[in-house]
């Protein structure tokens, strides 16, 4: 039973990350309605960036290495590369393609996938690096001692994160004037237009916003795995946890982003071994894909009424 | 003045039911399928058969199967490359499993097993649609990929399920040499693109269009949304899984499911995109330049700017120039380079005299 719980709570920390990346669709396919295929590669170039950063900025500033300032100062500048990739990409992408068939946003955010991978590794170059973020990945002792349960503690730090993140992006949403008009955008679009919200400044803003989660969820990862390509792949993962819980949703990608990370670990250990292991692969799509025979608009994505 | 249809007159159902309505239009036909078959054996060298023509016509066929479902049936894939790799994998058992069969058989037979996957992956889109089914397919890439890794019986207990294709045998001559290699992807390619030229403008055709601009409006005049969702998916896998099954047999040789992958499948589907949804032609078009580009990045950037460049900086270079090529083919001709034909077309119907 202690081995359930394991996998269950290491299937848990893992679905956080999924979730991370999750919301960043969401958030662009809710104020803007383009499925952004390029959230995985936005992922990678914010890890790739902030690690670019930390390793040149001590010979640039003379900063020490590997200290709080260098920290920062490479968080911000990452946030600004972020923000100027937001702006390019309405200005490039979105601005010239209003109107288009969603099918055609879609492709072109395939297009600056390829844009955007290109353009990252031909910066910092195509290497495996690691990133060290100064928290322990060691079993927490208290829960060792009590429940006997092997629990890292970067895993729960990482959860904290998201959590928090999750928490200011509500509050956000719920309390600034710019979370209100985004509100107002992500309804109607034409409706928002009407009363004087700038359309193009509430774009960029939440492609921004999108480009800080991936900021967050990139330094996560890249904390744990590596800052590598691999990254863009790992990050295909958030697609069943979309499907799950439905496009629109916020809620929607936490909940779909936990249960694709517990299930599919659970799934792994328990049923991979009877097949010949490797189901992680194909696992939460086709979880997600029987969903949806259920529910097809997600868990709690908006249900969909055609009129013709 | 040169290309127009004033004064042919269609006399007969015959006439008015051609493929190729046009005179031009089937003379210039005739033209590039006899330049293809004749001039091009005679004059390009192995190289260029081997490392362009073949994966060019191959990836057409794959094109269109893609293009029948997306362009056509509105229903967007992302799992094209696993259909094909069910079409190479299918071909591949039956001709090791059953004595005497004949290879174009073989392969017809892997493109129905296609089909009778794609049809099985297809189920859900009468349930779902859009973005969720994009995602849904992924679900056939992933498995199809693992299922031929992890099922020993596809590969006959090769290792990591590595498949080495065996020789091409066609009433006692040997298809062994790049010309007829080439020569048989030919045929088999035009008689699969004319014959999904033909089935685009027949009943089935108008159906999928109709369901792709509309389904609930097409299911109101009397279209069965399942028949017509579920054909769109069998034929285009059956489209891709020949391509497959080619790709294996006269392209590369020795496959592996995950040459099948995720790239592949994306690559197919900007094959259309860049060559025009919704367009047979449009798939050839495409199809030439995915796999012409990444070459003449190769040849081309070492000589422009010389040794300045790393190999790494040109693949880096190449995911740029190749995205940013995708995003510059939407904003500027969404309907991509077949249009661009169309409106040469246009053109030609006023030259010399535009007035």
């Amino acid at each position: 039973m202690q081995f359930f719980f394991e996998v269950l709570i290491g299937g848990l920390l893992s679905g956080v990350l999924y979730a991370l990346v999750a919301l960043g669709f969401v958030l662009i396919f809710k104020a803007s309605g383009v499925f952004n295929f390029a959230q995985g590669a936005m992922v990678f170039f914010a890890a790739l960036t902030f690690v670019g950063f930390l390793e040149v900025l001590p010979g640039w500033t003379g900063l020490e290495e590997g200290g709080r300032a260098v920290f920062w100062l490479a968080f911000v500048l990452s946030l600004g590369a972020m923000v100027l990739l937001a702006i390019a990409t309405e200005r490039v992408v979105l601005r010239p393609l209003v109107n288009q068939p969603p099918i055609t946003l879609f492709m072109a955010t395939i297009g600056l996938t390829f844009l955007v991978e290109g353009i990252a590794q031909g910066i910092w170059g195509a290497n495996v690096r690691g990133l060290d973020l100064g928290i322990q990945d060691e079993p927490i002792e208290y829960m060792m001692e009590n429940f006997n349960i092997l629990i890292s503690s970067f895993d729960v730090f990482a959860a904290t994160v998201a959590a928090i993140l999750v928490a200011a992006l509500a509050l956000f949403f719920q309390y600034t004037r710019i979370g209100r008009a985004l509100r107002a955008v992500a309804d109607d679009h034409q409706a928002a237009l009407s009363i004087g919200i700038p359309l193009r400044h509430i774009w960029v803003i939440v492609w921004a916003v999108a480009g800080f989660v991936a900021l967050v969820a990139g330094m996560i990862w890249g904390a744990r795995n590596g800052v590598q390509f691999a990254l863009t792949f790992t990050a295909l993962k958030a697609l069943p946890v979309l499907i799950l819980g439905g496009f629109t949703s916020v809620p929607g990608a936490i909940v779909g982003g936990l249960i694709i990370g517990a299930s599919e670990k659970l799934a792994e250990v328990y049923v991979g071994p009877f097949v010949g292991g490797g189901i992680e692969s194909w696992f939460p799509y086709i979880l997600a894909l029987g969903f949806l025979l259920i529910r097809p608009e997600g868990l709690f994505g908006e249900r969909h009424i055609d009129r013709v | 003045m040169l290309y127009r249809e004033a004064g042919q007159f269609k006399a007969s159902y015959e006439a008015d039911q051609q493929i190729f309505p046009i005179l031009q239009d089937r003379v210039g036909v005739l033209l590039l399928i006899g330049f293809f078959a004749l001039a091009v054996p005679l004059f390009a060298d192995q190289y260029w058969l081997k490392a362009i023509l073949i994966p060019v016509l191959i990836f057409s066929l794959a094109a269109i199967g893609l293009n029948i479902l997306t362009g056509y049936a509105g229903q967007l894939s992302l799992g094209s490359a696993a259909f094909m790799a069910v079409g190479a994998f299918g071909a591949y058992n039956f001709m090791l499993r059953i004595d005497g069969m004949p290879f174009l058989v073989a392969i017809l037979l892997g493109g129905l097993c296609a089909a009778a996957v794609g049809v099985l992956f297809g189920l859900p889109s009468l349930r779902i649609k859009g973005f969720y089914l994009a995602v849904a397919t992924l679900a056939a890439q992933f498995f199809i990929v693992w299922a031929l890794v992890k099922i020993e019986w596809f590969s006959n207990y090769s290792s990591s399920g590595v498949i080495t294709a065996q020789e091409i045998e066609i009433l006692g001559f040997a298809f062994d040499g790049p010309v007829s290699k080439y020569l048989l992807t030919l045929f088999v390619v035009v008689v699969m693109a004319l014959l999904a030229k033909n089935m685009v403008r027949s009943t089935t055709g108008r159906m999928w269009m109709a369901v792709r601009d509309m389904d609930v409006a097409a299911e109101v005049i009397g279209i069965r949304l399942m028949r017509t969702k579920l054909t769109a998916f069998a034929v285009s896998s059956f489209y891709c899984g020949v391509a497959g099954a080619l790709y294996a047999y006269t392209y590369i040789g020795t496959v592996e499911p995950e040459g099948f992958n995720l790239d592949l499948s994306f690559k197919i589907l900007f094959m259309i995109i860049i060559g025009g949804v919704g367009s047979i032609m449009g798939s050839f078009l495409g199809a030439a330049f995915i796999v012409l580009l990444p070459i003449a990045l190769d040849v081309t950037v070492p000589v422009l700017l010389g040794d300045l460049v790393s190999a790494s900086f040109v693949s880096n270079l190449q995911l740029i120039v190749f995205g940013g090529l995708i995003v510059f083919f939407l904003i500027v001709e969404p309907h991509g380079l077949a249009r661009l034909w169309q409106i040469g077309k246009e053109k030609l119907r006023l030259w010399p005299f535009p007035h």
